[in-house]
């Protein structure tokens, strides 16, 4: 909560830019001069083929990798300068669970929000882990756990995490039609409530937002 | 925060007991075999003692530094980690303080009774885990950088080695050398006042160089 509240200064300032963004792979480059502007309560969904750099350009977003050229803006700043305020402000959910097999789902839930900032009691944990369809389960390794349900303890992470940027990379890989249902409606109501959603999929989802981008990546 | 995460390495290394146990034996058994090949000189065992030990807690250090990120790398929970609005360095300290008290710490408490083997006198033995306690930290603090810049390499280990095993010197040397003072009588506090720097010294500058390699790690 508290690095929520730091990171927002006020409702209509939240910005997220990318200026000019070029993604250079070995000798390939992927993508240049990508632009856009992503404001509270939008939601961007990035589209391409296999391979166009939708996961790169992500990754570029949460500042795990530097972009060949162009810059990334939050709130006009540059997130290479923000550093740990625009990664209070955040929550990547990628490819990988993020969640370790030998620990149980509840030990996973509480230490990714701990090490996110937002330090969560075990009633708050049981609570979104009921939420996400993972009831009678908190108490289950995570490694006996199916592909579907590792990633419902990987997104159960944005229930507890008061963050207003989400970038997700395929949320909805391995999920079935209910999660799908559910995730949707979890995000509709991050957008109503201001958020802002930046994601890939394959699958139709339709989502209602104030305003959604579609960046396409050749 | 740095306390969730030492929390966090303990209950993996008590959940997979194999990995702790097996780097503790490596040390006893590399410690074991001296007395039996060389055979019962006391004298001569007596004077090899500093060494064998502080080489076998070298190694057995470095059996386990490639496990330090590499488990939470390829989960993604370092990716996570790099996420976090702490510090990375500290988190780096975090997990090479929960390192220690899962390899070194073992580490310790068993050089004594090794040391019997050697017929090491009481004194000589409190002054060698004493070294020993003050220079292992040292050892995971560095073997931390040598693990964050290996990260996700092939033949990562054999590398590691090679990287970290020349910073150790400093602290195998004074290790062994506050015990052989000990021995022939001197005085050994300066030795182990030396290690006390060197851990102090990479306490401050190893989380922060780690934590540097693992953004380029992971870029």
């Amino acid at each position: 909560m508290r690095y929520n509240q730091r990171s927002i200064p006020s409702i209509d300032k939240i910005m997220l830019q990318g200026i000019n963004l070029a993604c250079v792979r070995g000798d390939r480059e992927l993508f240049r001069d990508v632009n856009f502007s992503l404001e509270a309560g939008g939601l961007m969904q990035v589209r391409g083929p296999n391979g166009s750099g939708k996961t790169s350009l992500l990754r570029m977003l949460c500042g795990l990798s530097n972009p060949a050229a162009g810059e990334i803006r939050w709130n006009g700043a540059s997130i290479r300068a923000l550093d740990g305020e625009y990664y209070g402000a955040m929550t990547y959910i990628g490819h990988l669970s993020g969640t370790k097999d030998d620990l149980t789902v509840i030990e996973n839930l509480r230490i990714s929000s701990a090490l996110a900032g937002f330090d969560i009691g075990i009633d708050q944990a049981k609570e979104a882990l009921g939420y996400i369809g993972l009831q009678g389960r908190e108490g289950l390794p995570v490694k006996v756990l199916s592909q579907g349900q590792r990633r419902r303890v990987a997104l159960a992470r944005l229930l507890v995490c008061k963050t207003s940027l989400w970038i997700l990379d395929e949320p909805l890989v391995a999920l079935d039609v209910a999660a799908v249902k559910l995730i949707q409606e979890l995000l509709e109501q991050h957008l109503r409530e201001g958020g802002m959603v930046v994601m890939t999929t394959h699958q139709e989802i339709d989502i209602t937002a104030i305003s959604t981008t579609q960046l396409h990546l050749a | 925060m740095f306390m969730w995460i030492i929390k966090r390495d303990l209950l993996l290394a008590v959940r997979r007991q194999a990995d702790v146990l097996t780097t503790l034996f490596f040390f006893i058994i590399v410690v074991s075999l001296f007395p039996l090949s060389v055979g019962p000189e006391m004298n001569m065992l007596r004077t090899m003692a500093p060494g064998v030990v502080w080489v076998a807690a070298l190694l057995a250090s470095m059996l386990s530094l490639g496990r330090m990120f590499s488990n939470d790398y390829l989960d993604g929970t370092l990716e996570q980690m790099l996420l976090s609005p702490q510090s990375l360095s500290l988190l780096v300290l975090g997990k090479a303080s929960a390192h220690w008290l899962v390899t070194g710490v073992p580490l310790v408490l068993m050089a004594p009774v090794l040391g019997i083997q050697y017929d090491l006198s009481g004194e000589a033995l409190l002054v060698l885990t004493a070294a020993l306690l003050l220079g292992t930290p040292v050892l995971s603090l560095i073997g931390a950088i040598g693990a964050a810049l290996t990260l996700g390499l092939r033949g990562g280990g054999v590398l590691v080695s090679l990287l970290v095993l020349p910073l150790y010197i400093p602290v195998l040397i004074f290790g062994a050398g506050a015990v052989e003072a000990n021995m022939s009588g001197m005085e050994f506090d300066a030795h182990l006042s030396l290690i006390g720097a060197f851990l102090l010294v990479s306490g401050v500058f190893a989380p922060w160089a780690a934590a540097s390699a693992l953004r380029v790690s992971l870029e």
